[in-house]
């Protein structure tokens, strides 16, 4: 495998790493003030925020690490989608900024604050929508270059229907991969009252999610026939997507094997995203950068993936001991310790 | 009045770092200062130590939720409004700045850990043994991205070619001259400004009348560990400044308006400057420190301006800053050493009015002293974004609409700090030091 595979496929591991947890804290926060509003709180809202104290943060660095490491990997896109992205770019960070920092205050300081929880729970669908800008735009057509500015076309983005379905699903699957973790996090919990609620969430996200997928790829076909046709040659990884979806559907309607569902959804995401990703290659950006121009310098490219490994080796027994602690440590979970 | 592009993003760059140093600082040095008090709380079997650790603790939090959202702003910002330095930066420095983001991932993790386990352990130096890998995390992440900004200021290991970089040696450009005395610096001055804040906190309950046995411990632990801080800084800064003689004179030269070379050069404290004719006044004068203060030596020669180029000198006002933070390092190191005369002294009051009022207000002065700092080493080396290679206004973006993002974050920027100040506040107000006490260690005080 040569290093430019090697360092794209490391970085889209840890992107698929952030869709995953932060959908579940995302669409969490939202099931918070959707339970708040309703007056179902005191059914859910506990057993959101026992999972989602210790982890908020952790969350958080998955995102950092993907885009220092595309920055690392690839200079390149630190040039164009630094310039074509500011405007979208801020608008995310600043709400990322009010998430990440008004859960502590609501947390730590000011419990059951509504307004807290509203800006909580609103921010959750809406960076969802603004971080999925950044993978509309890398499909090409909504950048020109004009003398030495990069510009971003705002007009056509808007009135993209790729766009569009590209936010809708964006949504969507955040709250599905959510409620269909939570449904798993409850019943560990023994919560049968929980659960009962957020397995109907579960539910009634799987429909939308799979129906936005669908739109997704109609509308990639009449944006980028390249893309589409690339896929279409990975259909198997799509096709094992879509089973792992209804095994993990008729789990959670089943009422059994709650975990066993969810690990089903992450390896629905984990096939979509990769054959998304697959066949999106080589462009980084359509058609500016590819993995191989936009590449670092070979030495720097070795540094970060040794770099990278050793990370790991002290990342990922940490990471074990958290969900140890917090989230398969049935007493915990429980609410005992 | 129009601005263009690269005075905006330099203005939204200063604004969103000037911001996010306070809640760094704090998120460098705090821990270390809980680390120290459960150790001592656990050794001595004293809860008073154990709880100033889990008050401290609890305070932490929300100063490292607000420096987490800054940080990840000022990560991305990098991108967004200096993409064509990124674009070369990015081929030389992305290795610490990855293993940066490695060793906050690993803070946080622990973090997180250490926060939800105060009793889940039998041995309570268990628990401690978690604060460890925190105190690692946060203060490697300080030094990683300490030595992106010192490779800023001398970058070495590359060659750059029509913005290409080739023979590339990413540890030489890691590990370049600036590296140690502004990893040092920073990490000594993270240390002492953590320390002094929490003083400042304590001894402001006194004033107000809490004198109880535990402000007195926590004053006294964070007072000697102030101390040994302000030593350590004062040794960094001293490094420092004859490391900028030998690789940057002229960020020392204009600090110092040095403008002719010489030997036995004058330090100048103060003064104010003609800036026609260059001539100083109402200043105080100290012969030939400068020269000793560069290389341990009266008879040190010293780069002045006169020996660079007009375009490549920084401004000249980097002076008053140079002089304050110095001024105010010195202030801390002296009430310090103030207090803890006082305190061995059978006779001596520590706790009098004015010494505690010095000591409110060192810790926003430390905090003051931060800033202007990192002021001085920035506009220190302009007009240069990477020294020798690329000055800042061939970095910035060419979008449109830096000004009203500026706006926009300026805005934020307010919300948050009024709010976790507000925040802050209540937490510690709602319940006091006393009450937790007897609350959680009634059994531990009355044996």
């Amino acid at each position: 495998m040569s290093t430019e595979i090697l360092g794209i496929t490391v970085l889209w591991l840890f992107l698929y790493g952030y869709v995953i947890v932060a959908s579940i804290d995302f669409g969490a926060g939202f099931f918070a003030y959707y339970g708040k509003r309703t007056k179902k709180d005191h059914i859910i809202n506990h057993i959101i925020s026992r999972y989602l104290s210790p982890v908020w943060e952790v969350t958080n660095v998955f995102f950092v690490f993907f885009f220092v490491g595309l920055v690392g990997f690839f200079p390149d896109t630190a040039y164009y989608y630094g310039t074509a992205l500011l405007v979208p770019g801020s608008i995310a960070l600043i709400l990322l900024a009010i998430r990440g920092s008004f859960y502590a205050f609501g947390n730590y300081g000011y419990k059951d604050n509504k307004l807290f929880l509203f800006l909580y729970g609103a921010t959750g669908l809406l960076i969802p929508a603004s971080l999925s800008m950044a993978l509309t735009i890398s499909e090409g057509g909504f950048i020109e270059i004009r003398g030495d500015q990069v510009v971003l076309l705002m007009k056509e983005l808007f009135l993209s229907p790729y766009a569009w379905s590209v936010v809708f699903l964006a949504i969507v699957s955040v709250l599905f991969i959510s409620a269909s973790f939570l449904t798993y996090y409850a019943d560990r919990a023994n919560d049968i009252e929980a659960k009962q609620l957020i397995r109907k969430f579960a539910l009634t996200w799987s429909g939308p999610t799979i129906l936005a997928s669908l739109f997704v790829f109609i509308s990639l076909r009449a944006h980028n026939l390249r893309h589409f046709e690339n896929a279409i040659d990975l259909w198997w990884m799509f096709a094992l997507s879509f089973i792992f979806f209804v095994g993990a559907v008729y789990l959670i309607y089943k009422k059994k094997a709650y975990g066993t569902a969810f690990i089903f959804v992450m390896l629905q995401f984990f096939f979509a995203f990769f054959g998304y990703g697959a066949s999106h290659l080589p462009y980084l950006l359509d058609p500016f950068i590819t993995i191989y121009s936009g590449y670092t310098n070979e030495t720097m490219g070795i540094a970060l993936i040794i770099a990278f490994i050793a990370g790991l080796f002290l990342l990922i027994p940490s990471l074990f001991m958290l969900m140890r602690l917090f989230l398969f440590d049935a007493e915990y979970v429980k609410g005992r310790k | 009045m129009e601005f263009d592009s690269v005075f905006l993003s330099r203005m939204l760059t200063s604004l969103t770092l000037g911001f996010h140093i306070i809640f760094a600082t704090i998120g460098v040095g705090v821990p270390v200062m809980i680390s120290i008090a459960e150790y001592i709380g656990i050794k001595k079997n004293d809860p008073y130590y154990i709880l100033l650790a889990r008050r401290w603790a609890r305070g932490f939090t929300i100063t490292v939720a607000v420096g987490v959202v800054t940080g990840t702003s000022i990560g991305l910002q990098l991108s967004l409004l200096w993409p064509s330095f990124m674009k070369i930066a990015g081929q030389a420095i992305s290795l610490p700045l990855f293993m940066e983001t490695f060793a906050f991932f690993f803070e946080a993790i622990f973090l997180s850990i250490y926060l939800y386990t105060w009793d889940r352990f039998k041995k309570p130096i268990y628990h401690w043994l978690l604060s460890i890998p925190v105190v690692i995390g946060s203060s490697a992440s300080a030094f990683f991205i300490t030595t992106v900004n010192a490779f800023m200021n001398t970058p070495q290991g590359f060659e750059l070619a029509n913005g290409i970089i080739t023979k590339l040696d990413p540890l030489k450009a890691m590990f370049n001259p600036a590296t140690p005395t502004k990893t040092f610096h920073v990490l000594t001055s993270s240390y002492l400004t953590s320390a002094m804040i929490l003083a400042a906190i304590t001894a402001f309950a006194m004033i107000r009348g809490k004198r109880g046995v535990y402000e007195q411990k926590a004053l006294k632990l964070t007072m000697v560990a102030t101390l040994l801080f302000a030593a350590g800084t004062a040794l960094a800064g001293d490094l420092s400044a004859k490391f900028l003689a030998k690789k940057q004179p002229e960020k020392l030269a204009a600090a110092e308006w040095h403008f002719e070379t010489e030997k036995g050069a004058d330090l100048i404290l103060f003064g104010t400057l003609d800036k026609n004719t260059h001539n100083i006044s109402n200043e105080i004068r100290i012969p030939k420190a400068l020269s000793f203060l560069a290389g341990n030596s009266f008879e040190t020669e010293v780069i002045g301006l006169d020996q660079i180029p007009k375009e490549e000198q920084p401004p000249l006002w980097i002076h008053y800053l140079f002089d304050l933070m110095v001024l105010i390092g010195f202030f801390t190191l002296f009430i310090a050493a103030v207090y803890l005369l006082l305190l061995k002294w059978k006779k001596g009051n520590p706790h009098n009015k004015p010494l505690l009022w010095a000591i409110v207000a060192s810790g926003p002065l430390s905090m003051l002293a931060i800033e202007i700092g990192w002021i001085f080493a920035e506009v220190g080396r302009q007009p240069w974004i990477l020294r020798g290679y690329m000055k800042v206004t061939n970095g910035a973006t060419t979008a449109n609409n830096v000004g009203s993002m500026l706006i926009l974050f300026i805005l934020l920027y307010i919300a948050l700090a009024t709010i976790s100040s507000i925040v802050l506040n209540k937490m510690f107000k709602k319940k006091p030091a006393e009450v937790e006490l007897n609350e959680r260690y009634a059994h531990m005080i009355s044996k």
